[in-house]
């Protein structure tokens, strides 16, 4: 009874907390805020009060957890809600991207290209990539434990209170409210939120390994592990801000000129390299041999480029400020950091695609199959691109052109989305306990869509970068620029429609998806000719209790 | 380990190990893999050796190669000014009005011009120089404050209205509407004169009207026959060139509340030679008229003079 007591006290205080920062609000945004910090004190303390057994609490015959199942309620919110960002983040990549070829589509204020960019790539990584990063860590380090998730509690404060920070992120670019931090926009308070929320996240996911029953942590956790300690890192660095009122959304961070665009792409770049990487190789390493039912080809090469990968990692930044008033020496570093990373990127796309051998026929016979492996070959493919990338002859011509956001999606839409997807379509049977998804073969339109998409993306968004950097540089026999930037912007115009074209691609298969997501839980089975799947045994999918 | 076992398909042994059903083989590193590694780390090394890399007390080191990316563009820039220099020293020297037109001279100084152009002046007016709403095109012959290389060399210089410049081109039309000297019937009459005499609108009683009204009022700037004045930067009112829009209300509009246009005095921001090359690719562009000798000696090739 007293722990139901302490838990609506809780609930309650944090309400108080936000009516009090909501009547003291400076400003607009930040009272707009406060009030969503209060709904969601008051949905928690509302769930707390009604979910409570209370004839079990007054009687103290409380039923204890069923430490021989694993606790799968988050991981089925976690894949409803990837999905749902997933579409949501893909469509408002699509507005963008018709907006830059299309200026007249900017609506005044709150439907600019300057504050839907930071929705769409917010609402991609962080929303759809974080959202399934948690669901799937939760679902991993169960199996791969064999324990139940450790402190059930604070599990579901991480996954709902990350919810919570997606949505004052979201809502907070839309009012205008951002620190102007690329990746990093959300302002202080939400920034103290998520720290909040990452390091009981860290608590659970450490938690939960060390209540194991396996003798060895398994390659997918170290990953996750690594995932979730460096952007708890990465994220209080890069925010060191003082807000100019307590009860206000402004800030300004402490690190200022050379030194702030040097934090702030360390940040950046292992936001990319440990978020979208490191976290998503931990999906590929658990996903890629239960989808296969193959071993994983080598356990050593898995060591040597894991270590190899988190050390080389974290100094690569620097490669984002070539050429700028970052010291030369600096700029040096950041670039044989990142030619030294390449084999260490590609010792995860050998793992992921070699643990087929012996089960090449798959990728006939499995439209999961094959969408891991498209998956990891984009990932071979960017991990290429990014270290000649960041080469600084290669640079002074790639960078600050759209070059750079072809290798961005190709990374973004080929390994993250694809990965993620057939993590999906792998769980969603599972989760919900049906024979098979709705469809197979939708899976299969989804694989082509999504290809064809990311093909029309990079391509055209290389021709662009290339014509767009050669014409910056381009100097007439009189020794001066010939083109005007508008006339850069003028030649890339067909590159961008084309662009569009691949993002109504890509988003039409994450449409596909979600209606076969949905139909699954639903319970409904299309008929058609079946394809090949991953067996699946409900009853050896469970902890191990030991005899304690 | 106790699970070791041998994979059949592939003939590798696994290291024993087994989560949640999935098994870990025990093949080597490929050798592919590790040499390309030992590649990059030694071409890391030697890089480092040759630029600056390694991070000292004050600076960081130079590298055997001595470059820096300072140092690289300093020499660019002296290469590309080297280049240059004999041909901007020789604009540099020569007074505008001598540089004659279809004169190498001039050709490279339109090149050079052309450049700065794009770099300073198409945000106003456009690429290519036609002008917007508000921004004259630069492509006519029809001037506000004289369209001869020296005229055009003074506006860019000096700008116009530009607060920072006391030599700066000025002159201010009264918002007639706004500050009560005209009523709106009387704006209303004048503009319809005004429009009638490019045939825009009919001569009606309202525009004869208006004539009177422009007689008091307008041609102290604009002139009796409304053809403008250069002195004050007043636009010929007869023709088909509206900076600001040449509709009926439009014209209202600016008789109501006068716009004062401004254009920055780019003398404080680029240098004379740059300047000069601007001025000549200004003139270059259609419109530009021939320099004329002070009015004391009647021009001598009057012929090419633009109406």
């Amino acid at each position: 009874m007293e722990s139901i007591v302490a838990r609506a006290g809780l609930w309650l205080v944090a309400l108080m907390f936000a009516i009090f920062m909501f009547v003291n609000a400076v400003d607009t945004g930040f009272a707009i805020h406060m009030a969503v910090f209060g709904l969601a004190a008051l949905v928690g303390l509302g769930f707390s009060l009604v979910k409570t057994n209370y004839l079990a609490a007054a009687t103290g015959t409380g039923v204890a957890l069923d430490q021989g199942k694993y606790d799968d309620d988050l991981v089925r919110a976690g894949v409803i809600l990837t999905t749902f960002w997933g579409v949501v983040g893909f469509l408002v990549g699509l507005v963008i991207a018709l907006q830059l070829a299309f200026p007249l589509l900017n609506f005044e204020p709150f439907l600019n290209f300057g504050r839907i960019r930071p929705l769409h790539t917010s609402a991609v990584i962080f929303a759809f990539g974080g959202t399934a990063l948690i669901s799937t860590s939760f679902y991993v380090v169960q199996r791969t434990c064999r324990a139940r998730l450790a402190l059930p509690g604070v599990a579901r404060f991480v996954f709902w209170g990350y919810q919570l920070f997606i949505v004052l992120a979201a809502t907070g670019y839309v009012l205008g409210i951002t620190q102007a931090k690329e990746y990093a926009e959300p302002e202080w308070y939400v920034d103290l939120w998520l720290t909040l929320v990452w390091v009981a996240y860290l608590a659970v996911f450490v938690g939960t390994i060390m209540k194991r029953k396996e003798p060895h942590i398994y390659v997918a956790n170290w990953f996750y592990l690594s995932f979730i300690i460096t952007v708890a890192m990465l994220h209080l660095v890069n925010n060191v801000n003082l807000p100019i009122s307590v009860f206000g959304s402004r800030s300004y961070p402490l690190w200022g000129g050379v030194q702030g665009a040097l934090v702030q792409w360390w940040y950046g770049h292992n936001a990319v390299g440990f978020f979208l990487t490191a976290g998503f190789l931990a999906m590929m390493y658990y996903f890629v041999p239960k989808q296969a039912e193959r071993p994983v080809y080598s356990y050593r090469l898995s060591i040597v480029h894991f270590w190899a990968l988190i050390f080389l990692y974290i100094w690569a930044g620097p490669h984002h400020l070539h050429y700028t008033a970052l010291p030369d020496w600096a700029q040096t570093l950041g670039m044989v950091f990142s030619v030294m990373l390449w084999m260490p990127s590609w010792g995860g796309m050998i793992n992921g695609l070699m643990t087929l051998n012996g089960a090449w026929d798959k990728v006939r016979t499995d439209p999961i199959i094959r969408m891991m492996v498209m998956s990891v070959a984009f990932y071979g493919m960017s991990t290429f691109e990014g270290p000649m990338m960041s080469i600084k002859s290669v640079n002074s011509l790639s960078h600050y052109t759209d070059w750079t956001i072809g290798h961005v999606h190709s990374g973004a839409l080929g390994w993250n989305g694809m990965i993620t997807f057939s993590a999906v379509y792998f769980l969603v049977p599972r989760l919900w306990g049906r024979e098979r998804m709705y469809s197979q073969r939708m899976i299969n339109w989804h694989f082509w869509l999504a290809t064809l998409g990311i093909v029309f993306y990079a391509s055209s968004m290389w021709v662009a970068g290339i014509t767009q950097g050669l014409m910056w540089r381009e100097y007439g026999a009189d020794g001066y620029l010939v083109n005007s930037f508008a006339e850069t912007v003028q030649a890339l115009h067909p590159m961008f429609i084309l662009r569009a074209l691949g993002g109504v691609m890509y988003l039409s298969g994450a449409l596909i998806w979600a209606f076969n997501v949905w139909q699954t839980i639903a319970g409904n089975l299309r008929q058609e000719e079946p394809m090949r799947q991953a067996t699946y045994d409900p009853a050896a999918d469970r902890p191990l209790v030991a005899a304690e | 380990m106790a699970n070791k076992r041998i994979d059949e398909p592939t003939g590798v042994e696994t290291v024993g190990h087994e989560w949640d059903g999935i098994e870990e083989l025990n093949n080597p590193l490929p050798r592919w893999w590790v040499w390309t590694t030992y590649l990059t780390i030694i071409f890391a090394i030697g890089y480092m050796i040759v630029y600056p890399a390694i991070p000292l007390l004050h600076s960081g080191t130079e590298g055997l190669w001595g470059w820096s990316s300072r140092g690289q563009l300093a020499a660019e820039l002296k290469a590309a000014n080297e280049a240059k220099g004999e041909t901007l020293a020789a604009i540099a020297a020569a007074p505008i009005e001598t540089i004659a037109p279809g004169s190498d001279l001039y050709n490279k100084a339109v090149a050079g011009g052309r450049a700065a152009f794009r770099q300073n002046c198409v945000q106003c007016h456009g690429a290519g120089a036609a002008g917007n709403p508000g921004y004259p095109s630069l492509k006519d012959d029809d001037w506000l404050w004289g369209g001869n290389a020296q005229e055009i060399e003074t506006t860019i210089t000096h700008g116009i209205r530009s607060p920072d410049d006391a030599a700066t081109r000025s002159s201010l039309m009264p918002s007639f509407g706004r500050d009560g000297i005209l009523t709106p019937a009387q704006v209303n009459d004048v503009a319809s004169y005004v429009l009638s005499l490019s045939g825009k609108a009919p001569n009606d009683a309202a525009a004869q009207s208006g004539a009177a009204i422009f007689t008091a009022n307008c041609a102290v700037c604009h002139g009796n026959d409304a053809k403008g004045s250069r002195a004050f930067g007043a636009p010929n009112l007869t023709d088909a060139v509206w900076l600001y829009g040449g509709s009926h209300d439009k014209v209202v509009a600016s008789v109501t509340n006068a716009h004062a246009g401004v254009m920055p005095a780019w003398g404080a921001k680029l240098d004379p030679v740059t300047i000069k090359m601007l001025a000549l690719y200004v003139h270059s562009l259609g419109g530009g008229e021939d320099f004329v000798e002070a009015p004391t000696t009647p021009a001598a090739e009057s012929g090419n003079a633009q109406p």
